[in-house]
């Protein structure tokens, strides 16, 4: 998957990040560039704090009381924190996909038109052209479009994500945040998002973070493998699965921790 | 082996027979009601004005009354509760000043009736000047139910998974966006189903009442929300307490007790089939 030629430019900048909630400090000043249209994957044992990064690049710890942050993180080269900065603008352009798929009940057009509905598209013909297309980049088209108006939660578990990943797409982001996407899947489900992920690279910058160590080798270009908060490593992924630097990424891959 | 197995069934026998205790309890006072009220209950005791202190005649402006003041405590009640249980559960930061409101809100929840009514007394017949009327009953009823309607909304609330807020604002939507149409829409159901509970119990009270709005005796309907009104419970507590001639009194007396129960159950099934219809809807 990953090619020994240079990377295109950093989409995101991380430097010197160290995040806390309330006393306790999940992450240690990380610096790391994620390049555009590539597939950054974060690994690491339960409690490194690859989630807590993988949410502070769209502020969803925000939401979080008692929390706070040092250093920057810069997408496009602007600071996110930037104090004029909307976080529903920064939202827009960062897509998250979470964990256990979060289909709202609602219908399967009205997930997707969730998003732009939120940002003012109201016409009906512009909505139906943008849930469609973002469910046909997700996969799912073929399989829903003869049932627009049923439950979401009728769906499958592996379609309500790939679900998911249409209302993230459906905003218009250029960059995508994956936090375990296909942990609570099934095998099949599983490669079907994989798939998806690699045809999604082409138009977008994606983060991924994933438990599974074969699934970060499968489709990431990069990986940066955190311990404790720190990031201990972070290369190309072959370079890193094949030949780590580090000792302890060399343990936590081949299985002796985590 | 077998001391341990009889012991077991023993305690399980104990545990069944007191459970049939509060069952046959319960069973008992509503069947005593509907043995001795059911004769009095004709269609002109639920649509005449009474007469002879309640003793003859029917109790339509009690019902009128009590109706009158559930209807006020809901209006009231309802959207002050909801307010704060949405401020509590979705904005507030859980700090000292929260910890100090939810302490505030279970003392209220232990303030005897009589408090209440002796509260709404001084603040609004007289401080605000309503008088005995069904606007202090309604406000003082309110007061009354809040912490329950507060409490049962907030566990409404709590119930709409964080997953669902969170699928809203990684799109975008801002705060208030996400509460009203992607949580709200979902704990309305629970929320009002116990805030209806909590005002069902209120339509039984009597001290709160007693101070506020309740007449003894007025045959007539209200005209507005500053008049005095006739209350099932209120009612109930003067016929059988009031009264030189006890055995007359008693037909009208059971009469009135079946009503307010029939009332409060019928309140009860309403909220009972709110929830009943929107459980099976949601399953996160």
């Amino acid at each position: 998957m990953t090619q020994n030629v240079p990377h295109p430019p950093a989409k995101i900048e991380i430097k010197d990040f160290s995040f806390f909630y309330g006393a306790t400090q999940a992450l240690h000043s990380v610096s790391m560039d994620m390049p555009q249209n590539r597939v950054t994957a974060l690994i690491g044992p339960s409690g490194c704090g690859k989630s807590t990064l993988l949410r502070s690049i769209n502020r969803m710890n925000d939401i979080i009381d008692g929390v706070r942050h040092e250093g920057d993180i810069l997408i496009d080269s602007d600071d996110i924190h930037r104090k004029s900065m909307h976080v529903d603008d920064l939202r827009k352009r960062v897509g998250m996909v979470f964990q256990k798929p979060n289909p709202f009940p609602k219908t399967i057009f009205d997930n997707v038109a969730y998003g732009p509905r939120v940002h003012g598209v109201k016409a009906r013909g512009e909505l139906a052209d943008l849930v469609e297309k973002s469910l046909k980049r997700a996969a799912l088209w073929d399989e829903v479009k003869d049932r627009m108006n049923q439950s979401a939660l009728s769906l499958s578990g592996g379609q309500q994500q790939r679900l998911c990943i249409a209302r993230a797409l459906a905003v218009g982001p250029d960059i995508l945040l994956m936090d375990e996407p296909t942990s609570a899947l099934d095998p099949r489900s599983t490669s079907w998002i994989e798939d998806l992920i690699d045809s999604l690279r082409s138009d977008y910058t994606i983060v991924i973070v994933t438990h599974n160590m074969q699934q970060a080798s499968r489709v990431s270009d990069l990986t940066g493998f955190l311990y404790e908060g720190k990031l201990v490593e972070f290369g190309d992924t072959t370079q890193l699965f094949v030949s780590p630097k580090m000792k302890q990424t060399e343990d936590y891959i081949t299985g002796r921790f985590g | 082996m077998r001391t341990v197995n009889q012991r077991d069934r023993m305690a399980e026998w104990c545990m069944r027979a007191l459970t049939y205790t509060i069952v046959a309890a319960v069973a008992y006072i509503i069947l005593h009601i509907v043995v001795n009220g059911a004769p009095a209950l004709t269609w002109g005791f639920l649509t005449e004005m009474p007469r002879n202190s309640g003793l003859a005649g029917g109790i339509y402006p009690a019902i009128v009354g009590t109706g009158m003041l559930v209807f006020g405590t809901m209006i009231v009640a309802l959207p002050l509760g909801m307010a704060c249980a949405i401020y509590l559960s979705e904005y507030a930061t859980q700090n000292r000043l929260t910890g100090f409101i939810r302490l505030a809100i279970a003392t209220l929840a232990g303030v005897p009736s009589i408090v209440f009514g002796l509260f709404g007394l001084g603040l609004f017949v007289i401080f605000f000047n309503f008088g005995s009327s069904i606007l202090a009953g309604s406000l003082t009823l309110a007061c009354m139910v809040l912490p329950t309607v507060i409490v049962a909304s907030e566990e409404s609330l709590r119930a709409v998974p964080r997953s669902q807020r969170e699928g809203s604002l990684a799109l975008g939507a801002s705060k208030w966006y996400t509460v009203s149409r992607n949580v709200l829409p979902y704990a309305v159901p629970g929320m009002v189903t116990g805030s209806v509970l909590a005002v069902g119990r209120a339509a039984g009270e009597t001290a709160p009442i007693l101070l506020t709005v309740a007449a003894s005796f007025l045959p007539r309907l209200p005209q507005t929300v500053y008049d005095q009104v006739m209350a099932l419970p209120y009612h109930l507590y003067i016929l059988a307490t009031q009264n030189p001639d006890a055995a007359a009194a008693r037909p009208n007396q059971y009469g009135t007790a079946l009503v307010l129960l029939l009332l409060v159950l019928g309140v009860n099934l309403a909220a009972i089939l709110i929830r009943y219809r929107f459980r099976k809807k949601y399953q996160w």
